[in-house]
């Protein structure tokens, strides 16, 4: 689904990403942990189209195709989604608004006519449900004043509405506590299938408890420096990340 | 001839014509002498640094308009809130036009100020606030010489206008350019309370200069809430000059809506007489071309424990160009005011402006007083972020600008009026965004 080969990238002359490789299948869940600065969420922002990165080498392919010349919007309706580590707030604009104007905006990208208001409603109750999200909060201004919590649960509570084929989150545990960790994955989980993937980007290893990951790769300044399964996680959590620095230190 | 020489010289005429008693023709006397000796104000004017006059004082503008009927109901219905029953009082041209409008006087008066001024019945209220609360400045003592049409509305003590009151005022175009000077007087007695809206629509692209008075008068425990809808066509110029006198725990709120015109100017006077006032300015202001709107607001604190609220936003496109000078004074006695003012402004185009202006004159020492003015473009940040949901550049754009206006709307309190000027700011902005409204 997504194919990331040798890809450098950066913002105003400084390199940040030095030749990354990552091909990510239908069906799997990808963590890519590492430590402050290693490039984590430069990543997923060169992933989801940010105009500030320059990409200075390399390519991205989604679904066989390269994306790099595509705007944000045109990547988010071939279906790439990337969940803010902070998301921005917008007075004046309603959660149920933002989103239905989301949807539709990319089905008229598909050529598709406005999702009927019965059908709307109906799918907004269904995932609102899902993330235990309250009625009162849809009619909120998108997340001013939201507390950390309600922010994250906002962005996949979009995610579960706009359904895409790829989800990046980024630093998604950051700022939840349990209760909220617990809600917000179990919805994750919930949308997972056969015909979609999910990045996780995360710097502990407590996310990864509750999404399962097929693979972890390990970023370092800018580069994968290591990948495995699952268990990698647990012993990056053990070891820390000197350790792999220590043992990939040419 | 020059328009202030045109005016000054059909004075005598208009008078003549008019069956006002004394006491109206010495304040009108009064007036135009005023308006002779300052005539129209110029660029030199501290507070017209940044508004021109110039093309209209040399305009020659018809000072009387055709007395025709000359449109229909279905014509001009887009141009009135319909969803809801309201009281109407219609003019166009300047005449009152009795078929369009709506009147009563049935425990409270709405109906017309030429009445008022003639009739012996009104006479002890116009005696008391006709002419009393108003500045002396120029263009407001011209209103005052000419004045004789235009709303008269008088709520009694512990009324409550069941329903919200339109004023329209219509320019037909019939003339290829017509002077209007209405004048609006608003009268709510103690405990009473009253939800009005106003218009100046023309009807085609002749060119229309409106200089218009309206004087509010709110007793004790009054609430008045005023809406002013400035959308109008590309050759249509208005002053509005308002003047508002609050009496003690009285609720007075003005929104300004400024869509369209050539040039529009706000003079926006708040007086607060009483203790416990709160007064409440508004607007939205959303321009493009080369249009120009200027607000110029006064709260004149001048009793203790008050408050002021002042919350303008702008959008300017093109060539656009906006004012924001805001007066704040407080006078030594009037302690314990709080003052708030806001003026934040997105300028969509490299050449539209906006010059904004705070001005704070504070005499008394125990008071919260706070302002606050931006200018600046869309949030790139937030602009990504919607992208990433889908939603395009120009789309975003739009949701951002609505947000940032819509919020404006928060204390409108006709549901229809506030889902008309939604509505209204979406199609402005360009795009369909599909709201609930």
């Amino acid at each position: 689904m997504l194919e990331i080969n040798n890809l450098n990238a950066g913002i105003e002359d400084k390199e940040i990403l030095r030749g990354i490789d990552l091909k990510v299948n239908a069906g799997e869940v990808h963590a890519i942990m590492g430590p402050n600065g290693s490039g984590k969420s430069t990543l997923s922002s060169v992933i989801a189209g940010k105009e500030e990165y320059e990409v200075s080498g390399g390519d991205i392919l989604f679904e066989g195709e390269s994306i790099l010349e595509m705007d944000a919007d045109e990547r988010a309706h071939k279906g790439v989604f990337l969940s803010f580590q902070y998301p921005v707030e917008i007075p004046g604009v309603s959660v149920t608004n933002f989103i239905k104007t989301a949807i539709n905006q990319t089905r008229k990208a598909k050529g598709l006519e406005d999702m009927p208001a019965s059908e709307m409603l109906k799918k907004i109750r269904e995932k609102s449900e899902l993330l235990e999200i309250d009625r009162k909060f849809l009619s909120r201004s998108l997340n001013e004043g939201f507390s950390g919590g309600e922010k994250k649960r906002n962005e996949i509570f979009q995610m579960a509405m706009l359904e895409p084929k790829l989800a990046i989150l980024d630093e998604t545990d950051s700022g939840l506590d349990i209760d909220a960790l617990r809600i917000v994955s179990n919805g994750v989980n919930k949308l997972r299938s056969s015909d979609n993937a999910v990045i996780v980007i995360t710097h502990y290893q407590r996310l990864l408890e509750y999404i399962v990951p097929d693979f972890v790769h390990v970023l370092v300044n800018g580069k994968i420096v290591k990948s495995g399964g699952k268990e990698l996680a647990l012993e990056l959590e053990e070891k820390g990340y000197d350790w792999v620095k220590a043992e990939t230190a040419v | 001839m020059s328009l202030k020489d045109k005016l000054l010289s059909s004075y005598l005429t208009f008078q003549e014509n008019q069956d006002f008693d004394n006491s109206i023709h010495d304040i009108k006397d009064a007036a135009i002498k005023i308006f002779e000796e300052k005539g129209f104000p110029t660029k030199k004017d501290e507070n017209w640094k940044y508004t021109s006059l110039n093309s209209l004082v040399k305009g020659d503008f018809s000072l009387v308009g055709r007395n025709e009927d000359a449109i229909e109901f279905r014509d001009v219905k887009k141009y009135f809130l319909n969803d809801i029953d309201t009281y109407k009082i219609v003019f166009i041209d300047g005449k009152y036009s009795s078929y369009l409008s709506e009147t009563t006087h049935d425990g409270v008066d709405v109906c017309l100020l030429s009445a008022a001024l003639t009739k012996p019945k009104y006479k002890p209220v116009i005696d008391k606030y006709f002419d009393k609360i108003v500045k002396k400045d120029s263009l407001t003592s011209l209103n005052t010489a000419f004045a004789r049409e235009g709303a008269y509305i008088y709520v009694p003590k512990g009324k409550t206008v069941s329903k919200p009151i339109q004023i329209v005022h219509f320019a037909t175009g019939l003339e290829s350019s017509l002077m209007l000077q209405p004048r609006n007087l608003v009268v709510v007695e103690e405990n009473a309370e009253v939800q009005i809206i106003e218009r100046h629509q023309s009807l085609n692209s002749n060119a229309v200069f409106t200089n218009s008075v309206t004087e509010i008068y709110a007793a004790d425990h009054a609430r008045v809430d005023y809406y002013k809808i400035q959308n109008d066509k590309e050759a249509a110029s208005l002053i509005d000059n308002t003047h508002i006198d609050q009496q003690t725990s009285s609720e007075v709120a003005v929104h300004t809506f400024s869509f369209g015109g050539k040039l529009t100017r706000n003079n926006l006077n708040f007086y607060q007489n009483g203790e416990h006032n709160n007064s409440i300015l508004k607007g939205v202001t959303i321009i493009e071309d080369k249009q120009h709107v200027d607000h110029n607001t006064l709260v004149h604190h001048k009793q203790p424990n008050c408050e002021s609220h002042q919350d303008y936003k702008g959008i300017f496109d093109d060539r656009a160009t906006g004012v924001f000078n805001g007066k704040v004074v407080v006078d030594s006695v009037a302690q314990k005011i709080n003052a708030y003012q806001s003026n934040n402004n997105i300028l969509v185009s490299d050449k539209a402006s906006i010059n904004s202006k705070p001005q704070l004159e504070i005499f008394a020492d125990d008071v919260r007083c706070s302002h606050g003015c931006t200018i600046g473009q869309l949030d790139e940040d937030a602009l990504f972020y919607m992208k990433t949901r889908g939603i395009g550049e120009k789309e975003g754009r739009a949701l951002l600008m609505y947000a940032f206006a819509n919020n404006v709307l928060e204390s409108v309190k006709i549901p229809q009026l506030k889902s008309r000027i939604t509505k209204l700011i979406a199609n402005k902005l360009g795009v369909n965004l599909g709201f609930e409204v």
